[in-house]
């Protein structure tokens, strides 16, 4: 086994220096050279552990350390992300920092993208990961299958990052929104995602509790979608496999609503279903109380899963698509109002009984404004899928300011507050470092996606009377460029909105990073009297 | 009948009403009668089993540490 071992990495390490010599752009030989550095780092450390006793893990024990890798990874990705997008707010504000000495490479264009996957796939990616993995142990009371496979799955993820990103900087994008890393990514990606299903799968087999609990359904159905998604989504032709250039197999109108399909339900399947899983474990943990209704999130987990995939045609109004397919896509959005609501009820009233933790636990605050936007951004979704204010809306700033209450608002506050309850459980800890960090926290981040999403709304509805404005003669009135110098000032409450969110992160880096060095452990601190609340 | 119609013909009448029925049968199913001690405790399942597996040494089966 350790010699197999052996002999693939020296041949994949082989081969990408092949590659690399070979390579026909400078995105893919890079790609080749990482890959050769990796593969022969972990020739070399196997080399030298081949006749070492290996330790066999504590089966008696939940497997936490992908875990924990997965908390680190989050909160890393998320300053990363945060800090591209508030750049990139600037530069909209004020172009000249385009500069010329990056262009090409760190020009809004290129970071856009970069901006859009660290923030979904690096940092929402890995929280969904890490919480999935932590959830499916303590709810099939099962530690992880597979071994190692997890910790495959959490280095593979973060090559998929490396390369995605790398990729975007210098050019390899097969141009599909959310879904822009070229070909051999998208093969790797695969790989390590039937890998994570296997883990977590296998885990749900081996569960000593008799029902799978549904924050596990939600996450299940996370996983096989997006797999399902991602396959269909990417299938391309490489012009050459020393290359990084692909063609698309689907064309026109096909390949848009190929497309449309998989993005709106990377947001219904990664950003909501998944986040829901979180919602369904953490939420009556923090709370100490359970569901609300179990009944209630069974029928929320089918209607949802059933409404979700039919919503895509509502990107594509006005378009070659034909007008019975995107009513489709509209009259699902709306009728997908109604499980939202749902479920984000559900959440709210597993508080129930316990209404005042709202004001003596900033975690639970958290939880309760990540709903509460949730339902905001559940309501305006529908709202903007109908054709008349898609007309409105679409191509304007009001569906960056809609995305980003749903990102910031409801992905962001409760990956934090998930972040916030794992690292003391996860780093065996009495608890967090500090109370009033995290309420700090948890007001830079409200006011900053409050100043995010008002600018948004009132630059996107001026910005779409502008282009449809007309004189008397049946003229328009407004070039674009007068809509680019108008949202100057909403720009400028953007980018403050955004340094805010950011800010806040920080500060919660901080305040993990002093929790797991400074709190004594857990153990320690209970044979302390503990002051009663 | 040509292969696009046939398939739109298809989804729009029994494959509909075959996903709708499901559906119906979810909400059925979950509030059949008996059903509300086996959610209750499958609700409960958060609060057991937080530290370690069960089954494991120290722990009893109920994942309750002892």
């Amino acid at each position: 086994m350790v010699y197999a071992r052996l002999a693939l990495l020296g041949l994949v390490a082989l081969v990408a220096a092949i590659a690399a010599n070979w390579g026909r752009d400078l995105a893919y030989s890079v790609h080749a050279a990482i890959v050769m550095v990796i593969a022969g780092g972990l020739f070399l450390w196997e080399l030298r552990n081949v006749d070492e006793p290996r330790l066999l893990p504590d089966q008696g024990a939940y497997m936490d350390g992908p875990i924990r890798a997965g908390v680190i990874a989050t909160a890393l990705w998320g300053v990363v992300g945060f800090l591209v997008g508030v750049f990139i707010a600037a530069q909209l504000a004020w172009p000249a920092l385009n500069f010329d000495w990056s262009e090409g490479y760190a020009n809004f264009g290129r970071l856009r993208p970069l901006h859009t996957s660290a923030v979904i796939f690096a940092f929402g990616g890995n929280a969904l990961i890490a919480t999935s993995l932590y959830v499916v142990q303590r709810t099939s009371a099962a530690r992880l299958w597979g071994g190692n496979l997890a910790w495959f799955v959490f280095w593979g993820y973060q090559l998929f990052i490396v390369l995605a990103a790398t990729g975007y900087l210098l050019g390899a994008t097969q141009s599909k929104e959310y879904a822009e890393p070229e070909w051999y990514v998208d093969i790797w990606l695969t790989i390590v995602w039937v890998c994570y299903l296997a883990v977590f799968l296998g885990t749900i087999f081996k569960r000593r509790e008799p029902h799978i609990y549904v924050a596990n359904w939600f996450f299940l159905a996370f996983i096989v979608t997006v797999a399902m998604l991602h396959v269909v989504n990417n299938l391309s032709i490489p012009v050459s496999i020393w290359g990084s250039r692909s063609v698309q197999v689907f064309s026109g109108v096909q390949d848009a609503m190929t497309q449309w399909w998989y993005g709106h339900n990377a947001v219904g399947f990664f950003l909501t279903a998944g986040f829901l899983g979180m919602m369904y474990y953490f939420v009556p943990k923090q709370a100490g109380r359970p569901v609300y209704s179990y009944k209630l999130s069974i029928i929320h987990f089918w209607a949802l899963i059933f409404l979700y995939i039919w919503a895509g045609p509502h990107h594509l109004h006005y378009t070659a698509l034909p007008d019975w397919a995107s009513t489709l896509g509209m009259v699902f959005s709306i009728i997908l109002w109604m499980p939202s609501w749902g479920g984000m009820i559900n959440g709210l009233m597993t508080l129930e009984g316990a209404w005042d933790k709202i004001r003596t636990d900033p975690i639970i605050r958290m939880f309760v404004a990540s709903l509460a936007f949730y339902g905001m951004s559940t309501f305006e979704g529908p709202m903007m899928s109908i054709r008349a204010v898609n007309s409105l809306s679409h191509y304007t700033d009001w569906t960056i300011g809609h995305v980003h209450s749903g990102a910031l608002g409801w992905n962001g506050l409760i990956t934090f507050a998930c972040l916030y309850y794992l690292t003391p459980k996860l780093w065996d800890r009495a608890g967090l470092y500090s109370l009033r960090a995290v309420n700090w926290h948890f007001w830079l981040a409200t006011i900053g996606i409050v100043l995010y999403a008002a600018s948004m709304w009132v630059t996107g509805i001026m910005e779409g009377l502008m282009w449809r404005e007309v004189d008397a003669q049946g003229f328009l009135v407004n070039s674009f460029a007068d809509t680019v110098s108008a949202k100057f000032p909403m720009y400028v409450v953007r980018m403050t909105g955004g340094l805010l969110f950011l800010a806040g992160a920080l500060l919660m880096c901080w305040n993990l990073f002093m929790t797991v060095r400074a709190v004594p452990q857990r153990d320690a601190a209970q044979t302390q009297a503990m002051p009663a609340e | 009948m040509e292969t696009y119609s046939f398939l739109r013909q298809l989804a729009d009448s029994w494959v509909l009403l075959a996903l709708f029925t499901v559906f119906l049968g979810v909400i059925v199913w979950a509030f059949r009668p008996g059903s509300r001690p086996l959610h209750d405790d499958a609700a409960r399942t958060v609060f057991r089993n937080d530290d370690a597996p069960r089954g494991a040494e120290g722990h009893s089966p109920t994942g309750e540490p002892k």
